[in-house]
């Protein structure tokens, strides 16, 4: 301070507000970039979505009409709506338990330290890092209804060969099988991180009392790992719901709509149909969903953090 | 003698129970990898070997030639390099304006700072599925459809990558800072040859994630993209399939090896950052 004033410098006390000020400025200018790609593509969207989806507007047509709520009235009454949100939780609830049973499972195995981690790893991980495009592929050539390696399988087992995904009741079914064995790699990693995350003396604790192995996994292992559950629940969910790529690969929505899911739909009547406002009214239920369902996992995340 | 017939069962068991283990994991391991090696096997077969009953593992002949022949039936050589050039660019621009962003949040005050902070962390509840629509419709407006700009320019910025680095910068001392300043370092230049250089751990890993994630994006690039030329990989396999129909096996599997190979490469090299970045994602709840 003393050297300051000797140099004829202005006082800290004059010099605080205007470092502050420059602080601030420098902070807004290292922001901006960010912030308006944000407003530009994210921010503007939502709620252009929104006002979108009270018009009737075709692409093609210069004109944009304001029609209030009338579509999403007319989304409760359209029946291929109904049945994409049917598709879609019967997609979710066909996909979910068995991914996570399974990752569960191999969570548990992987987590005894075994040799040979980093090749299970390569091998359990891989799917869910390569492109879905390429995958879809692969699978329409397993799932091939005349010299599938699916059916081969069934015929060693004595099933007659199925059509897979041209084939209205099975074509789901093929989509599901899929997909748990794209996310299992996700789910893995999530669940040997909460692994991780247990103390090794509780277990050490209870096998002194004699508590066998099942009963360990029951009453420390499962209620310990529950936030890893939760989350991945969670996440699941969201993410099927945002399912597209599979779907617009391997099937088109078909045969007979049984594959088509919301945001199928979606692109269908927005970029085949060039409906702008309908499509932004089921967008925005699609939102609703998701983002009730991350407000309900943020809830929870910071209950569970208030208790510990 | 007594005393090893005591001892003896016990690592036997151990030995039987780490046996198991391995055999259960083992046989996941080749249910996991299964679809890889079939669509490696079939990328390599005659085409007449494909349509037998049983299936055939190993080609009798390998043929290589179906790469080629993959390769000049649709232009995946122009596919390969859009990828290239927009997973690149929009990697190298998340990096840097996010890196940028994510210091002032971490280390400078001003005003609105919670509330801008908790807007940006927003966008990542918002999904592409909502946004495409009108964001589609600003890319016709401002005629980008069809370019690179439309495949770049939204995708500059990522709340994930803003956060994580936010997180890394947050634990590294304040004290580097404050010696700078003394120095008569600008912040800019701080941020330039301190604050990046230190974390190239964090860097790397938001840098592998946004590239993997931009290298399969799929749903932007179909709707924005109009003419085969300006399509990407994931894109343009998709109309190859599409195009040929689903007989010709052993050209579609060679293709989608040359769609996997890269990013199937980054992962064996960079697993730890890959696992590392999911590991965050799980906490970040």
């Amino acid at each position: 301070m003393a050297v300051a004033r000797e140099a004829g410098l202005p006082s800290p006390a004059v010099l605080r507000p205007w470092l502050r000020l420059q602080e601030a400025l420098a902070a807004y200018v290292f922001l901006a970039p960010a912030a308006l790609i944000f407003a530009a593509f994210i921010i503007f969207p939502v709620l252009f979505s929104f006002y979108l989806s009270l018009t009737r507007w075709n692409l093609l047509e210069p004109r944009k009409a304001f029609v209030g709520l009338e579509n999403y009235l007319t989304l409760l009454r359209d029946p291929v709506f109904s049945r994409a949100l049917l598709n879609t939780l019967y997609f979710a609830a066909g996909s979910i338990p068995l991914s996570m049973v399974l990752a569960l499972a191999v969570a548990l195995l992987l987590n005894q330290k075994v040799r040979g981690m980093a090749a299970y790893r390569v091998a359990y991980f891989s799917p869910m890092v390569t492109s879905t495009v390429a995958i879809a592929v692969v699978w329409m050539w397993i799932f091939d209804p005349y010299n599938g390696v699916a059916n081969y399988a069934l015929s060693l087992v004595g099933v007659p060969p199925l059509r897979w995904l041209f084939d209205p009741g099975w074509a789901m079914p093929a989509l599901i099988i899929m997909r748990v064995w794209q996310t299992l790699g996700y789910n893995v990693v999530v669940y040997l991180a909460g692994l991780q995350n247990v103390p090794e003396t509780y277990y050490e604790a209870a096998r002194i009392d004699g508590a066998s192995p099942w009963s360990l996994f029951r009453s420390i292992t499962l209620p310990l790992l529950s936030p890893s559950t939760f989350f991945i629940l969670v996440m699941s969910i969201i993410s099927s719901f945002q399912v597209f790529a599979q779907i617009h690969v391997m099937t088109q929505g078909g045969p007979l709509q049984s594959t088509t899911v919301i945001v199928y739909y979606i692109y269908q009547h927005a970029f085949e149909g060039y409906r702008m406002g309908y499509s932004s009214a089921m967008a925005f239920v699609l939102f609703a969903v998701i983002f009730s369902l991350t407000l309900v996992q943020m809830k929870w995340v910071q209950r569970r953090v208030h208790y510990e | 003698m007594n005393r090893l017939v005591a001892v003896a069962p016990l690592p036997t068991l151990r030995t039987g129970r780490r046996a198991v283990i391995h055999l259960l994991l083992l046989g996941g391991a080749a249910l996991m990898i299964f679809p890889f090696i079939w669509m490696i096997s079939t990328s390599l077969k005659d085409i007449g070997e494909v349509f037998t009953v049983a299936p055939k593992w190993i080609p009798s002949v390998l043929r290589f030639d179906n790469y080629a022949a993959a390769w000049r039936a649709a232009p995946f050589g122009r596919f390969y390099l859009n990828s290239i050039i927009v997973a690149v660019a929009v990697t190298l621009s998340q990096l840097t304006l996010g890196a940028l962003a994510a210091y002032a949040f971490a280390r400078l005050q001003f005003p609105g700072k919670d509330a801008l902070f908790l807007l940006f962390l927003g966008t990542m509840m918002i999904p592409d599925q909502i946004t495409m629509i009108p964001a589609f419709l600003l890319m016709s407006w401002l005629k980008w459809t069809n370019t690179y700009y439309a495949l770049i320019v939204p995708n500059m910025v990522g709340a994930f990558g803003i956060f994580l680095l936010r997180q890394f910068f947050l634990t590294l001392p304040r004290e580097l800072e404050d010696a700078a300043k003394i120095d008569g370092c600008s912040r800019l230049t701080f941020f330039r040859l301190v604050l990046l250089p230190l974390s190239k751990p964090a860097l790397a890993a938001v840098g592998i994630f946004t590239f993997l994630h931009n290298w399969n994006s799929y749903l932007w690039p179909l709707i924005v993209t109009s003419t085969t030329s300006m399509r990407t990989l994931p894109v343009g396999l998709r109309f190859f399939v599409a195009q040929e129909g689903a007989t010709q096996w052993t050209l579609l599997m060679a293709a989608s090896v040359f769609v996997m190979a890269p990013v199937l490469l980054v992962f064996l090299l960079a697993q730890r950052y890959f696992i590392e970045g999911v590991s965050i994602t799980g906490l970040k709840g």
